[in-house]
């Protein structure tokens, strides 16, 4: 007996798919339902966490140095071009035949994608601070360390957050491919119809789309949380994404 | 030298003498580029003076400036700080010692004020408490309310937030403070403003101050003494404004200092700073012989017409003196009036836009002290140069 109303059909089922248990298409074996979904979720979310940490790692880092020294306009163009043109898919055949089936080929996958847009927030963020504010820093005695801290980091932290929601957002999206490499995602019901059927490939695809969505939103409330309060009262929007950014919801301005 | 930056006694127990600055011989020249910005650039500055770095866009008056605390890196020569050279210094501990104030002030926007205020006192480790009284010392010192300190940059209007950014540079108190245009990005009025404030403050700070600026009014205004460089970093004079309005060193500088340079030097100068006329000083019912004896010895033909307390009552007109006695026939007020202690600058024009040719100056009581005359003032533009007073003194007196 059908929880949803019929009228939903499909799409109905597909909801329905995510709390209920059934037998599969090709019969023999039970499927879907709260358990095998939060186990699809939680191997989901490993692989994202894990890229997007060990992106972190790997870009923040080096963009702030980039960004102090004010050397890397180059590097920061050129990895969110490149980041744009090598699909990803093409990224995981390439590791199945360099690293095999598996994690580290998956979050390698990941961590390259997640890796552009941080490089260009963090980048544009150092940038984008005020040079006299920097002068004013040096000048009072400030080491180079102590400016990126006290003065740059701060100023910068609103739209670095903007490169990690979109590193954040792209990285669970994609983790969906993860299954091609043996990896079980909630990618898994989209990519085995002949086990999962249409409805599973609909309720899994709601679901991604959902957590995508709720983690947007997280970040988002995050950026303006990490804005230090004198930037929001000097009125600008806070934490502009670098244009590259999805489209996100904008306050109205005048002019 | 030691700065004592372990001291919690109090924000201000231990004032910092201020220091003396020398340029020997600086030069600068930018890597690919053939002309040097400075060339060989020598001057003393005295502890306690405002010496003003001032020229044409391009003469190298900032990169002098920034030579100082090591923000640009000398090419030769040698810039001495209470005799050390600032080659031996560690850049980041060289400015702790040095204020730094900016046109563009570079207020951290992320910062309160109060944080913004104690950046070096921060950086040198002074405690909680002695940062909070520097911050409420220096908020009254530069005229703002103690709720300001926690408010952000944003919050404040341009003129407060470059009180702020030189608040910011006195906060550890420094020796030597170097300001650029600290004053250059308000309103003309908010700007004579601030600097009357500032120059107030420096009576009672006597910091030796570095101050770049393009403006020569600005610059006579400020300086106790003036270096005018030319293009390429040349020095073309330093000396005290009187003497730069009095003796332009060449072309330029007097081009530079421009064509009223002579109304220039009258805005250094007090009333009480020139030789007076002596009028005659008459009261009604005086002797009229007594009163033509009192206008044989005085240097103008009119007598003034005065109360017991020698206030000025009016010009005397001739037929005051018909009689046996003086009677009170005035022919006109006695108006302008200056007192001792106006800018003659100002006392001029009074007495040019009051078509009169004479203005009664009074002392401090109201009583008559002497007369300007347009002649007074010429006849002293002529003479040589009296003591002129410095922009601080003028203000602090």
């Amino acid at each position: 007996m059908s929880m949803t109303p019929a009228i939903l059909g499909d799409f109905g089922e597909g909801i329905e798919f995510l709390f209920s248990e059934r037998e599969s298409v090709s019969g023999g074996v039970q499927i879907g339902g709260p358990a095998e979904m939060a186990d699809f979720c939680a191997t989901h979310m490993l692989v994202s966490v894990a890229a997007v940490l060990i992106a972190c790692a790997l870009a923040i880092p080096l963009s702030l140095w980039l960004g102090h020294i004010g050397r890397g306009d180059f590097l920061a163009t050129a990895t969110s071009n490149v980041g744009r043109a090598v699909p990803s898919l093409a990224l995981l055949a390439f590791f199945i035949s360099f690293v095999g089936l598996g994690y580290v080929n998956v979050i390698s996958v990941l961590v390259l994608l997640a890796i552009p847009p941080l490089i260009t927030s963090t980048y544009v963020g150092m940038r984008q601070v005020d040079r006299d504010t920097v002068d004013a820093a040096r000048g009072q005695g400030m080491t180079g360390f102590e400016i990126v801290r006290k003065v740059e980091l701060p100023l910068a932290l609103p739209t670095i957050f903007g490169g990690l929601r979109i590193a954040a957002v792209t990285v669970v999206a994609t983790a969906t491919i993860a299954p091609l490499a043996n990896v079980q995602t909630l990618g898994e019901p989209i990519l085995t119809p002949q086990t999962y059927g249409i409805v599973g490939q609909i309720g899994a695809s709601i679901l991604v789309a959902s957590i995508t969505l709720l983690i947007d939103f997280l970040f988002a409330r995050l950026q303006r949380a990490v804005t230090p309060k004198g930037l929001k009262l000097a009125g600008d929007a806070p934490a502009k994404g670098p244009r590259f950014s999805l489209p996100t919801r904008r306050r109205l301005r005048s002019t | 030298m030691t700065t004592n930056t372990a001291d919690t006694s109090g924000p201000n127990a231990n004032p910092t003498p201020a220091a003396t600055l020398e340029f020997r011989h600086v030069q600068k020249v930018y890597p690919g580029s053939g002309q040097p910005a400075i060339q060989d650039l020598s001057l003393e500055i005295c502890a306690g003076e405002i010496c003003v770095l001032v020229g044409p866009s391009g003469c190298g008056k900032t990169t002098a400036m920034r030579m100082v605390n090591r923000m640009i890196d000398l090419s030769d020569g040698d810039i001495l700080l209470d005799g050390r050279s600032v080659r031996d210094r560690a850049p980041a501990e060289l400015r702790r010692e040095i204020g730094y104030a900016i046109q563009q002030i570079g207020l951290f926007p992320h910062q309160t004020i109060a944080e913004n205020i104690t950046t070096v006192p921060k950086l040198l480790g002074w405690s909680k408490d002695r940062q909070r009284a520097r911050v409420t010392e220096l908020l009254e010192l530069i005229g703002l309310d103690a709720e300001m300190a926690s408010r952000y940059p944003a919050q404040l209007s341009g003129g407060q937030r470059q009180r702020v950014g030189v608040a910011r540079a006195l906060a550890a108190d420094p020796p030597l403070m170097l300001m650029d245009e600290p004053f250059g990005a308000v309103d003309p009025i908010a700007r004579a403003r601030l600097q009357n404030e500032f120059l107030r403050l420096q009576a009672q700070l006597r910091k030796t101050i570095v101050f770049v600026t393009h403006d020569i009014d600005e610059a006579i205004k400020m300086g106790d003494k003036i270096a005018v460089l030319k293009t390429g970093g040349v020095l073309a004079q330093y000396a005290t404004p009187a003497e730069l309005l009095m003796y332009p060193a060449d072309k330029f500088v007097e081009d530079f200092v421009g064509a009223d340079r002579a109304l220039k030097r009258l805005a250094l100068q007090r009333v009480r700073d020139i030789d007076l006329w002596k009028a005659a000083l008459v009261r009604v019912g005086e002797p009229v012989a007594q009163a033509r004896a009192k206008l044989a010895d005085a240097d103008l033909p009119i007598a003034m017409l005065v109360d017991a307390e020698n206030r000025p009552q009016g010009w005397l007109s001739d037929r005051a003196f018909t009689g046996e006695r003086v009677t009170a026939e005035v022919r006109s007020p006695a108006e302008p009036v200056a007192d001792l202690d106006d800018v003659l600058r100002d006392a001029l024009s009074d007495l040019l836009s009051t078509e009169t040719r004479y203005g009664a100056v009074l002392d401090a009581r109201g009583a008559m002290a002497g007369v300007l005359s347009l002649e007074v003032i010429q006849h002293f533009l002529h003479a040589a140069p009296a003591e002129a007073r410095s922009g601080a003194e003028l203000v602090s007196e």
